[in-house]
């Protein structure tokens, strides 16, 4: 048996096809991991993602600290409430986790950590503390509902306790309001708009319950994967860790080298090869033909290599999409080996869908 | 919990066949199988006219989550395939033992037949696997 969420009973009670995931025993789906998709694409779902790890960083250092540890800058953040996705690099480069970091109150974060990484990030968190004035505090008391979808606020909205549904009524997108203990940020990981809401453990299985009550159908980890790979956003630890650094996988929008002086974790080596220019990139890939992409699958444009690192149906394109690592050089046309197959696969800038819509 | 009709015959590789009237026998992919697949996005089903040796890779089903080759129970030439498993491959998930049948086959010899698992050395096979 692996560790469970405290809504793991309602997801039984729903029905749901139970799997592993980073050591927790997690919904894969409750029945149609397609139909799940569009609900989303459509009207609301809503994904359990109590395993992942909120964590504040709290204490008169806690910016400093923060400047140091992430190639984002969390000085960007002049308002409490706003938040920002960033990278955790190592001093090579390489990314050790992915995480958005949320400004709360001057000397308090909150960063979430994926569920995988987590002692791994909070071992590398807690070390680079020396000579700061900060406090690393896991909030594992903490369960974490994502409502995603075009109408996913509207109807997380009448579920939330009126207090805090008053705070989050008029978030803007990534941004987010604490109120008598829930924590409702306007972020996600599906391309959709929605809240990510953080809530005690005890009282998370009432207000799964409110929300399914409200019209938001329960949807698993399959079509949260389906749903981000399609809004082109990478998954860790299968399109990025630490061989791999932001600049290879198309997160070089996240890395503030401005002000210079500000000298991050990795800076240097990430300095060195944007001088240099990478010796691989990120790119989409859409399959034409029938068959589907899958992860280690080989890519070739006649001349160069590369590897899907993810790949998958796209229910809503009705064909296969991947994000594959190649070489920087690689062409505009290539051929995926699919099942022993080549078949021909177009090269596309992600994201592949936007907000129900496709994009390519 | 999956369906293993009584009056079917199966394989340990997940395939059903049922024996019709008139001596051919339609083919499909159990309950059991589609429920471990999900959500099926592509059937390359065989074509009328093939004929295959019992044991021979005969279609692929893909599902969002994975590619499955599907076996020929039974060695015989192939006389009518689904062919609406192109366009709504979503049939095998919603019905595997009706509107989701794959092919239907001549047999080449009777013997092959009562090799097949009866319904309760399926749901052994099933159990083991689960």
């Amino acid at each position: 048996m692996g560790n469970r969420t405290s809504l793991y009973d309602a997801h039984r009670e729903a029905e749901a096809k139970i799997v592993d995931f980073a050591g927790y025993d997690m919904p894969l789906h409750y029945g149609s991991q397609i139909k799940e998709h569009r609900i989303v694409r459509e009207d609301a779902g809503m994904f359990d993602v109590s395993h992942m790890c909120p964590t504040d960083v709290t204490g008169a250092g806690a910016q400093d600290y923060l400047r140091r540890l992430l190639a984002n800058d969390v000085a960007k953040l002049a308002e409490p409430g706003k938040a920002l996705y960033s990278c955790m690099l190592d001093e090579r480069g390489g990314v050790i986790d992915d995480l958005i970091v949320y400004f709360l109150a001057p000397e308090r974060y909150r960063v979430v950590l994926n569920a995988a990484t987590r002692e791994k990030d909070l071992a590398w968190m807690r070390r680079q503390t020396a000579g700061f004035d900060v406090a690393i505090e896991p909030r594992d008391e903490l369960a974490m509902i994502a409502v995603q979808g075009p109408n996913a606020r509207d109807k997380a909205l009448t579920a939330l306790p009126a207090p805090v549904a008053q705070a989050a009524r008029d978030l803007g997108v990534f941004y987010a309001s604490e109120a008598d203990g829930f924590f409702v940020a306007r972020t996600g990981y599906t391309g959709e708009d929605g809240f990510e809401i953080m809530l005690p453990n005890d009282e998370a299985p009432a207000f799964f319950a409110a929300l399914q009550q409200a019209g938001v159908s329960p949807c698993g980890l399959g079509a949260r994967d389906t749903l981000r790979l399609e809004a082109g956003m990478n998954l860790y630890g299968q399109d990025m860790d630490e061989t791999t650094t932001p600049l290879e996988v198309g997160l070089k929008w996240t890395v503030a080298f401005e002000p210079e002086e500000r000298d991050f974790i990795g800076r240097d080596a990430l300095a060195k090869q944007r001088e240099q220019g990478p010796a691989r990139k990120m790119i989409g890939l859409v399959l034409e033909e029938r068959g589907v992409l899958r992860p280690h699958q080989s890519v070739h444009d006649g001349e160069l290599s590369g590897e899907i690192t993810s790949g998958s149906f796209s229910p809503t394109l009705g064909k296969s999409i991947a994000l594959a690592l190649v070489p920087a050089g690689f062409g505009d046309s290539c051929q995926a080996e699919v099942r022993g197959k080549l078949l021909p696969a177009r090269t596309v800038k992600p994201p592949f869908v936007r907000n129900g819509k496709a994009r390519i | 919990m999956s369906t293993i009709p009584e009056d079917l015959k199966y394989t340990e590789s997940h395939e059903w066949v049922r024996l019709e009237d008139d001596g051919t026998v339609t083919v499909g992919i159990t309950d059991f199988a589609q429920e471990s697949l999900g959500d099926l996005v592509f059937v390359d089903a065989p074509e009328a006219g093939g004929s295959f040796d019992k044991g021979d890779a005969c279609a692929v089903v893909e599902s969002v989550k994975a590619a499955s080759d599907v076996y020929a129970p039974i060695s015989g030439e192939v006389v009518a395939a689904n062919d609406r498993l192109a366009d709504e491959p979503e049939l095998i998930n919603t019905d595997p033992y009706g509107e989701g049948w794959l092919m239907r086959m001549q047999p080449g010899s009777a013997s092959e037949l009562d090799e097949l698992l009866d319904a309760d050395a399926y749901q052994q096979v099933v159990a083991e696997s689960d």
